[in-house]
């Protein structure tokens, strides 16, 4: 069986572009993302080898666009909604909230794994609002209080599953 | 193209297409910048140099704005002097506010600029930057708190050094400057150059002081505490002390730094003279032997960070001497030591260079032996300086004075060590005599000298046509390089220097950005050539003495345990 590693899969990527110029960085970028999950240290240093980049330069490209991502997404993958209809119900501190009680921001990863938070313009659910969405099932008008509780809940599913 | 142009409502002379900024310099118009750099493509970033479109009104940013015809412009109406002070308020908003402990106080772009405008009191409370400071360099400290985004650090290592370590990440309000994830500059291909850190108008590019270690080593009675300095340093103090910018101050250097409590001064020249000795002795080995060709200096530390990370299979074609500095500080913990029987742990050895990235190049452990470094601690001219100002010595009104023995002697080749292409000089100084047993008729070699970015000459010695480049700037060594490689250089001898102009204008120098003083420290340098008696390494007879008494002679054993080293591929992020 031929095992696709992480560094081979973004070769093939890079491979399947041929020779390429600067212009087709976000694309690449994407695939690389799509393929992986998120776009790694030695990814953004492969790419910028083969493209002739510096690797700064292609994280700076990176960090401007709020598609890419810098860590593995958690096993459970937090879509905050911050659209207009939450925002007016107070998304911004439902954010704040699970920001807090995961102890890490917007983007990154806890370090269990578990969990990663992602900020979206609008699930298109505003009659939910304040909604998240956990890995595809949403939780509609959240609180501070019942976001812990969800939280929670997929946590001992996690360890009951193990 | 020449074209009229009104400005405040007088007619000036102008050339279509030139930038609006640069006829408004030229007509005695003054015009604040925070992001315009000379001669290097506009931005627009900082939006300070705004004026007034007197047709339809409109403000736009003169450094990026061509002369068109019948163009009619305000420089400084009342909509754009609001407009800029706006910007320096807005600047202001998330800027700390603590100017009196700031490094780049008094001498802050940004401070000046809103006395400039008049602004008194704060009129626009802002959330203030929160970032986290990067010490992890040896040479440099990064505090994003203090960047107001203008983007010249990092135009300047992309476009003059060629490194690209350092970039715009994130976005809008987020947006900072860093390195591929925003990681400490010591995992980054950064060569400490130092370039960034003078032309950053704040402080949120400045130098890892050495200050205080020095002064606790000047404090210690325990301790022998010997001071050298690069050839620049004498020509680049001038201008702090009132004195025209580019004045030799060799003698009262030394009395100054006497004064301040240093035991023992040397001059950095004395090693530069040594540095032509081995470096040339290697050089003939090279082309005699048909040894790795061409051979390249290897005075530049922030040049052989370079190699080591991005040229690491031309390492082979690097010399082995180690830099000027680094031999005195072998010398003066071996020679020396002996010489004045003192125990070389007894020693604390300080440089002042005008250079930052030697502050890196003193702790890398090819210059340590036994857990004993050959140079304790380094000094940007800019610390020395502040050295000078707090022991209260007025420069300006003391006698020189000479550097101390066995080290008195330097000539004028290991003093043009300062600028571009100097090494080179120098080197064919003495390669010549080594070929022909004769001395130059003529020392003066012109192709070695000036501005320009890349130096190519050959010059026939004995037979042999040997052809020499002078890289200015390590941001133009790209091509020699990558020939190099190929396989297809027609080099023997390159020059290699990290900063545009050489040493007299390395990151290490004080910092004013709006007059360009390297022209002037050059001619300094070329007057002392031209008038000094010994212009030849090979002349100078301490040096001569140093090999008698104890290297025997260039590229003996002995010499190469104590004056030659090697490099490795360095792993970092490219």
């Amino acid at each position: 069986m031929h095992i696709i590693t992480m560094e081979n899969q973004v070769k093939l990527i890079l491979e399947k572009h041929g020779k390429v110029k600067r212009d087709s960085l976000i694309p690449i970028l994407q695939e690389i993302q799509e393929a992986e999950g998120y776009l790694s240290e030695a990814a953004i240093v492969e790419v910028g080898t083969s493209m002739k980049i510096p690797a700064s330069k292609i994280y700076g490209v990176a960090t401007f666009y709020n598609q890419f991502r810098f860590s593995p997404k958690g096993k459970y993958n937090i879509l905050v909604c911050r659209g207009t209809a939450c925002h007016v119900l107070g998304s911004s501190t439902v954010l704040k909230e699970i920001e807090k009680y995961l102890k890490i921001k917007a983007g990154q990863t806890s370090k269990d794994g578990l969990f990663s938070i992602e900020v979206v313009a609008c699930i298109g659910a505003c009659g939910l609002a304040p909604v998240i969405c956990i890995n595809g099932e949403f939780h509609a008008k959240v609180t501070s209080e019942s976001i812990k509780k969800i939280i929670d809940n997929y946590r001992n599913f996690n360890i009951n599953e193990n | 193209m020449k074209t009229n142009i009104t400005v405040n409502s007088k007619i000036v002379e102008a050339e279509k297409g030139e930038k609006v900024l640069d006829v408004l310099l030229r007509n005695g118009i003054r015009i604040p910048t925070l992001c315009n750099l000379k001669d290097m493509i506009p931005t627009g970033a900082c939006r300070m140099c705004l004026v007034e479109n007197e047709v339809n009104g409109k403000l736009f940013t003169s450094c990026s704005y061509p002369v068109e015809d019948n163009m009619k412009i305000r420089t400084h109406s009342p909509r754009v002097l609001n407009a800029r002070k706006t910007i320096i308020e807005l600047l202001l908003s998330n800027h700390p506010d603590d100017c009196l402990y700031c490094p780049r106080n008094l001498n802050c772009e940004l401070q000046s600029l809103a006395t400039e405008m008049g602004i008194d009191r704060k009129k626009i409370y802002g959330k203030k930057n929160k970032f986290n400071s990067d010490y992890s360099s040896q040479s440099i400290v990064r505090n994003p708190d203090k960047c107001i985004l203008c983007g010249r650090c990092v135009r300047v290592c992309e476009d003059v050094i060629g490194v690209s370590c350092i970039d715009f990440i994130n976005r809008g309000s987020f947006t900072t400057i860093g390195t591929t994830f925003n990681k400490g500059l010591n995992t980054s291909s950064c060569v400490n150059c130092g370039q960034c850190l003078v032309v950053c108008p704040t402080a949120a590019i400045t130098e890892k002081s050495s200050t205080e270690p020095v002064l606790a080593a000047l404090n210690n009675p325990d301790l022998k505490v010997v001071v050298q300095y690069a050839p620049a340093i004498s020509v680049s103090i001038a201008e702090e002390f009132g004195l025209p910018v580019g004045t030799d101050m060799n003698g009262v250097l030394n009395a100054a730094l006497r004064k301040i409590g240093f035991d023992y001064v040397f001059d950095t020249s004395f090693t530069a003279d040594l540095t032509i000795m081995e470096e040339v002795a290697e050089l003939i080995d090279r082309i005699v032997n048909n040894k790795t060709l061409p051979m390249i200096t290897s005075c530049c530390p922030a040049w052989i960070k370079y190699a080591e990370e991005f040229y690491p299979d031309l390492l082979k074609n690097v010399s082995s001497c180690k830099s000027p500095q680094q031999m005195m500080g072998a010398i003066i913990k071996s020679y020396f030591a002996k010489f004045e029987e003192i125990k070389p742990e007894k020693i604390f050895s300080v440089s002042v260079m005008p250079c930052t990235a030697k502050k890196f190049e003193a702790q890398r452990e090819e210059f340590t032996s036994k857990g004993i470094s050959d140079v304790d601690a380094v000094l940007t001219t800019r610390e020395l300086v502040k050295l000078i100002n707090q022991y209260g010595i007025d420069i300006t009104n003391i006698d020189p004075e000479l550097t101390d023995s066995p080290f008195l002697k330097r000539t004028s080749a290991g003093k043009i060590f300062a600028a571009s292409g100097g090494v080179m000089e120098a080197a064919i100084r003495t390669a010549y005599y080594s070929l022909t047993g004769k001395e130059l008729s003529k020392y003066k070699i012109n192709e070695t000298r000036g501005p320009n970015k890349i130096k190519k000459f050959n010059i026939s010695i004995d037979d042999i046509n040997l052809n020499f480049a002078v890289i200015n700037g390590l941001g133009n060594a790209k091509g020699v390089l990558d020939d190099i490689r190929k396989g297809k250089s027609e080099y023997q001898f390159i020059e290699i220097m990290t900063c545009p102009g050489g040493c007299i204008a390395g990151g290490g120098q004080l910092i004013n950005s709006k007059k360009d003083k390297t022209l002037k420290r050059a001619n300094t340098l070329y007057e002392i050539d031209e008038n000094d008696s010994t212009k030849a390494s090979h002349q100078n007879f301490q040096i001569k003495r140093l090999y008698e008494n104890f290297l025997e002679n260039p590229m003996s054993h002995f010499s190469h345990d104590l004056l030659h080293t090697s490099y490795i591929e360095r792993d970092v992020i490219l």
